[in-house]
């Protein structure tokens, strides 16, 4: 045991500084079972007094091998992966890895499946987002929004429910369109969920946004700007909240997010409150998208076409030799992809979500490689809490937003 | 292609000797590993490549020359066009320049690289593995590391199973 503690201290000894080897400053783990660090994430901190010098965050202690795991499977069967990597996503994460799949492949997307996936994605945003608020605001000690958050997130789990019979990995975007049309309630429930929200929005600005003692611990703490943002990678509310409008929504739009008429919000201060405020105001946003999508959501089929890569309805199965034999095909062999590769980015709740996915003329992937935000925050951590107290780097891990699962992958 | 993409792409493929290949509206192009430094550079500082969206490796296991590819992947926030650049690396000790100079983000994701395919970064300074344990024997990813699984138990092998079953070290 001792053994490998001192191998473990040699190791890190080019990340502390020389003040740590003297004995003057003190190293301090702190997790993995902390519950303030939002998963099983690791930090040696090395301290003067209360002020941290240097954040060694270690990670790994959710990597669970998807990627490996998903080059073995085909592409069907690899896409309710993709759930469990950002659990708190997972409907985003199904929709980039079937928007890598289809670019790879060529497959058209109906219109009424792309208006539900972008509805989808934005619920799930919201989800998101309310986890995000619950917790972190526990975290400066602010007990009761907790609770009030997640009785709202329960009704994105119900419509969610409503539509895929699960309540958190639904795996109901698949290559091609959706698993199915949503039920006849959806809309009703959709609706009802949005007026609530709004209304509590209000309520939870209420208490946070002009309490002084949530000011207090979060202005003026963990300050980013743009530039260290490019630098280093980080995207979603952290640069946003610099000031930066950079949404992948808008720059780069997928599934028609080009036709929704929403604004990006962004904040001056890089601090935990400006990424608080940012995150807040994209809620509004998103359930404006969400109306505007229910306004438009056109009739007609959820799935593609394309036999060669969609199963045919369960209806042609009885009258078609053809639908047979490629539904038989497709859930046995799987569909083939081209030998080649592409990049597929997305907006996640956290930032910038990519896939990289190649082929090798089998129905496999080569490889998939998912660029996680989570693991681009991460690495900034010791640069936010550098000089900041022990306290201060609870709040700036909360406002990092941070999903061990998406890290670790 | 698109056409402010058409600069950048003709720039770096006649300084740096790339090939450029297309794809599903994205641009690859392959670069030897002595340059991708300077290419990233010129990328970042003469055509507003500003974000390094992705970095990663693939590996072609049986084939040797080359086995594996290191995949970047840039992104212009003024122009938005992304922008891909491969390395190819043989299957002996790989081994290339680091990224860190050009995009401080690559660190983590170096380390990665280094963990998941064995491939080393030189002049990366804390290259060390960051998602398995420190003392794994190993790289993941690589195709010739086999995916684990657990076997099944019936009733008439059930001892030997247990027999043979993986533990951990002690």
């Amino acid at each position: 045991m001792t053994e490998t503690q001192e191998i473990n201290l040699e190791e890190l000894r080019h990340l502390v500084s020389e003040r740590a080897l003297t004995g003057e400053t003190m190293l301090l783990n702190m997790g993995p079972q902390h519950p303030s660090t939002h998963g099983v994430l690791r930090l040696l901190l090395e301290l003067d007094g209360e002020i941290v010098v240097n954040c060694i965050p270690d990670i790994g202690y959710l990597h669970t091998g998807v990627e490996k795991n998903m080059e073995s499977k085909i592409f069907q069967k690899a896409e309710p992966m993709t759930d469990r990597l950002d659990y708190l996503n997972p409907i985003g994460n199904n929709l980039t890895f079937c928007l890598a799949v289809e670019k790879l492949c060529g497959i058209d997307v109906p219109p009424r499946a792309q208006v539900l996936r972008v509805m989808l994605a934005e619920l799930e945003r919201l989800s998101s987002h309310l986890v995000w608020l619950g917790t972190s605001a526990l975290d400066l000690a602010a007990m009761s929004l907790f609770l009030y958050t997640f009785r709202e997130r329960e009704m994105i789990l119900d419509i969610k429910e409503l539509i895929s019979g699960s309540r958190m990995m639904t795996t109901y975007i698949r290559p091609g369109g959706l698993w199915r049309d949503v039920p006849v309630e959806f809309e009703a429930a959709v609706r009802r969920y949005c007026d609530v929200q709004e209304a509590r929005l209000d309520e939870y600005e209420a208490l946070l946004t002009n309490n002084a003692l949530f000011r207090d611990r979060t202005i003026g703490i963990g300050v980013i700007n743009t530039q260290q943002c490019y630098e280093w990678g980080v995207t979603g509310p952290v640069i946003r909240a610099t000031g930066e409008p950079f949404d992948v929504r808008k720059i780069q739009p997928y599934s028609g997010y080009e036709e929704y008429d929403f604004e990006i919000p962004t904040e001056k201060g890089g601090d935990i409150f400006s990424r608080y405020m940012v995150r807040v105001r994209e809620m509004r946003q998103s359930i404006r998208i969400i109306r505007q999508a229910l306004d438009k959501l056109p009739f007609g089929p959820v799935r593609s076409n394309n036999r060669k890569f969609i199963p045919p309805p369960r209806s042609e199965l009885g009258t078609s030799m053809e639908a047979v034999i490629h539904h038989f095909k497709l859930w046995t062999e799987g569909f083939h992809a081209p030998a080649e590769s592409v990049y597929m980015m997305n907006e996640s709740p956290r930032g910038l979500l990519g896939v990289y996915i190649e082929g090798n003329g089998g129905p496999t992937g080569h490889r998939i490689h998912y660029h996680t935000p989570s693991f681009v925050n991460l690495q900034i951590l010791p640069l936010l809490s550098k000089g900041h107290f022990v306290a201060d780097l609870v709040g700036i891990i909360g406002s990092i937003d941070i999903i061990l699962g998406d890290c670790d992958r | 292609m698109n056409e402010k993409l058409l600069p950048a792409v003709k720039a770096l493929s006649e300084r740096f000797a790339a090939e450029s290949h297309e794809y599903a509206g994205e641009v690859w192009l392959t670069v030897s590993p002595e340059h991708i430094v300077d290419a990233c550079k010129a990328a970042r500082d003469e055509f507003k490549f500003n974000l390094l969206t992705n970095l990663s490796a693939v590996d072609y296991w049986p084939q040797e020359t080359p086995r594996f590819h290191v995949v970047y992947n840039l992104f212009s926030s003024t122009d938005q066009v992304s922008l891909g650049l491969r390395v190819p690396l043989d299957g002996n000790a790989p081994h290339l320049p680091s990224l860190i100079p050009v995009y401080p983000g690559a660190n983590w994701w170096e380390r990665e690289g280094w963990d998941m395919f064995g491939i080393r970064f030189d002049g990366h300074p804390d290259l060390r593995r960051i998602l398995m344990p420190a003392d794994w024997e190993g790289h993941p990813l690589r195709k010739d590391y086999p995916l684990g699984y657990e076997e099944v138990q019936f009733t008439f092998n059930v001892g030997d199973v247990e027999i043979r079953k993986p533990r951990p070290r002690e």
